[in-house]
């Protein structure tokens, strides 16, 4: 790498660093605006044209509120605990290819921080440290319903972790490869959601859950909670935590894209090609996030132990099975021609066999035999 | 860290002794409200919480204490009623017309048929704008935020409705001694008819986002269960009690205002559950609706006000280019042409009317339950005493019931199922 390279790198962390800002801004508006659609009133509409500028000014008034700091709170735990939630909100976008790239200066510039030959790995490991920030500030806030609110994300936060993992196991296992850039190449035929349908509602169901939205919303139900587990924050640091969350969405929502969706994929035009897979990236991204924010303005909010119910006893072994089935998909047409037979029956049978084991689990953990 | 306060189920510390009482160590003490979201106001819960679960609630009053049935005491008969009115500000129109029953039955005076025939139609749109209420906030305690806005969509068709009747979109003192205050205003009849045809429409839409929803269903099903024994010797009326199926509606039972004339069934269920509540609450809905055509169909003619002028209320009201005031050509009648009149609404005004002496005790069914005016006279200007016995205070008690060893997120369904209204319960 020469400086130029350096250079490009870096003008890229900071195109990247400053969409993601923007694009929380126009997502907090834009869901603002559908739910308010969806609910029949009118929502922003004061701040810049069609209210758009409402976020900007909403953290600016943060930005210059005063920050309160409770005199229970453990103090460097509490002041770390909003960045503990948005550096790792922010890093693991860092993988995600966000269009095909372009040429500059004689040489090929890829529209990606990093691609790493884990780059999945990366975006779980990100993503499980998201909850320490939660987790601190709801304990170190040194109050009772954040400290509730933090006792329940991580137990959801950890569970649903699993699943998002058995989700992305099985695009693994089908794609071959733990590289973004690869798992998007290998979707040049067919999106992966077409053969991976259960893994993509897994993974959504599962992503949903890990980005507290709703309806699976518990650490902050704030009819519950107040606010959850940031109760107790205020000013710039309560920004931060809103921040962390709106960029855990849209970064959730561009991972599913990439995994699932193809993607920055679809139709090229002579006029400006590097921007057609941008464009297309950005608008299955959107529409994703539509999906969410439409979700949430529709169902009510489980409740807790139902939540984790349904993630241990629906959701995980659903994953496992899919996971299963996703190998017998990948291994069978290699063996095929060798004893193709024994084979088929054999996995048959061993797929039958956890079915009938799972079964009850799931009849159980559905009809609700909780008083 | 959150200290988890050692305190024992009454609230006193805790020694440390036995294994029982470490094990209760654990407990966490944490007031929901009386600012919180989903606490109707300012009732104030003092939970103790065994992790998520809820050991002990005890339900904490008097951060609204406005001291209304206090001050009935310091003022005539008829200013009573823009007092009383204000209590339980959701069934405004049902406080009144209880305080009016009662003082009408010490006075031994009947309403107009037409006044009573209205007095019913405006209680019963009140009902439905209480239910909405209840349905909008309990759909958002839950999380179903749509449904917030619907519900208050809805309720604002209806205060407009009793903004053209009566002038205001609550405490709207329409009901009064001896009538109403003034007749239905030219086009109200053909609104609330067109209303009342766009609603069942509207009931069936929040039914299909909500009855068959499986996360409303589970969150409502099986919680707050209080069963029909307990309910009764615990005082509670309404929905609640109605939901455990004990068909107890007072509008059947101890008909006032005419209600036996009308038609209408009193929705029970069984499970004694919030699901129940809620079901109970969208067919009341539904029979109010039938309830006010039915008395649009076959509204009497007549005046709305009794006749004899040592007791009516003087002055006539109607509607100016600002609102509703005061009639100019009765203010021009008792100003130039009558000094009878002027002496007499004088005397009426500032004076008010003697009432008998006596108590009586006139129960109506509000949205909430038995809403009871104990009231008591001495013979003088002014009430001796109005009690109430308000629906929303005497159902409290039933939270503790239904939340115990439940977890707290049931809570808050149970309290949004028992719909309390502050103003009601501390008046």
């Amino acid at each position: 790498m020469d400086w130029l390279d350096w250079v490009l790198l870096a003008a890229r962390v900071v195109l990247v660093f400053g969409a993601l800002i923007v694009s929380v801004m126009l997502a907090v508006w834009a869901e603002r605006k559908i739910v308010a659609d969806m609910q029949t009133r009118l929502g922003p509409r004061r701040a810049g044209p069609f209210g758009m500028l409402i976020t900007l000014a909403d953290g600016i008034k943060l930005f210059f509120k005063e920050g309160i700091t409770p005199t229970q709170v453990e103090r460097p735990v509490y002041i770390l605990a909003p960045v503990l939630s948005l550096v790792p909100a922010f890093l693991a976008f860092a993988v995600v290819p966000f269009g095909a790239g372009v040429e500059l200066f004689g040489r090929r510039v890829p529209f990606q921080l990093a691609d790493l030959n884990i780059g999945i790995l990366w975006v779980l490991a990100m993503g499980s440290l998201a909850v320490y920030g939660v987790v601190l500030a709801g304990w170190s806030s040194g109050s009772a319903y954040p400290l509730l609110g933090g006792i329940r994300s991580s137990a959801q936060m950890i569970s649903y972790e699993i699943g998002i993992a058995l989700g992305v196991v099985a695009v693994l296992m089908y794609s071959g490869t733990m590289r973004m850039s690869e798992i998007v190449a290998a979707q040049d035929r067919i999106w992966n959601i077409v053969p991976q349908f259960p893994a993509f509602l897994i993974f959504v169901t599962a992503a949903l859950a890990e980005t507290n939205r709703p309806p699976f919303d518990l650490p902050e139900a704030e009819t519950e909670l107040v606010a959850g587990y940031f109760t107790e924050y205020s000013g710039i640091r309560f920004a931060m935590f809103y921040l962390a969350e709106y960029i855990h969405t849209i970064t959730v929502a561009a991972v599913a894209v990439t995994l699932f969706l193809g993607g920055w994929r679809g139709p090229v035009f002579d006029f400006l090609p590097w921007l057609w897979p941008l464009l297309w990236f950005v608008l299955k991204v959107v529409a994703l996030i539509f999906v969410f924010v439409w979700v949430r303005a529709t169902i009510p909010r489980f409740r807790y132990d139902r939540l984790m119910s349904f993630g241990w006893k629906v959701l995980i072994p659903w994953g496992l099975v899919w996971v299963l089935a996703t190998g017998a998909i990948v291994v069978l047409p290699e063996e095929i021609g060798r004893d193709a037979l024994v084979r088929w029956v054999a996995i048959g049978a061993g797929v039958t066999l956890l079915l009938s084991l799972i079964a009850p689990l799931l009849t159980r953990g559905r009809a609700g035999t909780r008083p | 860290m959150a200290e988890a306060i050692p305190r024992d189920i009454e609230g006193a510390e805790v020694g440390r002794g036995t294994t029982a009482q470490r094990l209760r160590d654990d407990l966490m003490v944490v007031n929901m409200g009386p600012q919180h979201p989903s606490t109707h106001g300012v009732l104030r819960l003092l939970l103790t919480l065994d992790g998520e679960t809820v050991v002990d609630l005890k339900p904490i009053v008097g951060y609204l204490h406005t001291g209304i049935e206090k001050n009935t005491e310091y003022r005539t008969w008829q200013q009573g009623v823009t007092f009383v009115t204000r209590a339980d500000y959701l069934s405004p129109f049902f406080n009144e017309l209880a305080y009016c029953l009662s003082v009408e039955r010490l006075l031994g005076i009947e309403a107009p048929p037409r006044a009573m025939a209205i007095r019913v139609l405006v209680c019963e749109l009140n009902r439905i704008a209480s239910h909405l209420v209840w349905l909008a906030t309990s759909g958002l305690e839950l999380g179903a935020i749509s449904m917030m806005l619907y519900g208050f969509r809805e309720r604002e068709r209806l205060l407009d409705i009793f903004e053209l009747v009566s002038g205001l979109r609550m405490n709207h003192a329409y009901i009064r001694i001896g009538g109403l205050v003034m007749d239905l205003p030219e086009g109200a009849e053909d609104q609330i008819r067109a209303y009342l045809k766009e609603l069942p429409h509207r009931f069936d839409e929040y039914e299909n986002l909500l009855t068959g929803n499986p996360i409303w269903r589970e969150r409502n099903r099986g919680v707050g269960i209080l069963d029909a024994a307990t309910a009764e010797s615990l005082g509670v009326t309404g929905p609640l009690l109605r939901a455990a199926g004990v068909g107890r509606d007072l509008r059947k039972d101890e008909p006032c205002s005419g209600y036996e004339r009308y038609e209408f069934d009193v929705p029970t269920r069984t499970e004694a559950d919030c699901f129940a509540r809620y079901e109970v609450r969208v067919a009341e809905m539904r029979e109010s609706v039938k309830i006010c055509e039915q008395v649009l169909d076959s509204l009497p003619g007549g005046p709305v006000m009794i006749e004899d002028p040592k007791l009516r209320w003087p002055a006539r009201l109607s509607v100016g280019p600002d609102g509703i005031g005061n009639d100019e050509a009765y203010v021009r009648h008792i100003m130039e042409d009558s000094m009878e009149a002027l002496i007499n609404h004088f005397k009426l005004v500032t004076q008010g009317i003697r009432v008998p002496a006596g108590e009586v005790y006139t129960p109506v069914e509000s949205p909430r339950g038995e809403l009871g005016y104990y009231v008591v006279s001495d013979g003088g200007i002014r009430p001796y005493r109005v009690r109430m016995r308000d629906p929303s205070f005497c159902n409290l008690p039933a939270l503790p019931v239904m939340a115990r060893g439940r977890l707290m997120a049931d809570v808050v369904a149970a309290v949004a199922s028992a719909d309390p209204v502050m103003g009601g319960v501390d008046r």
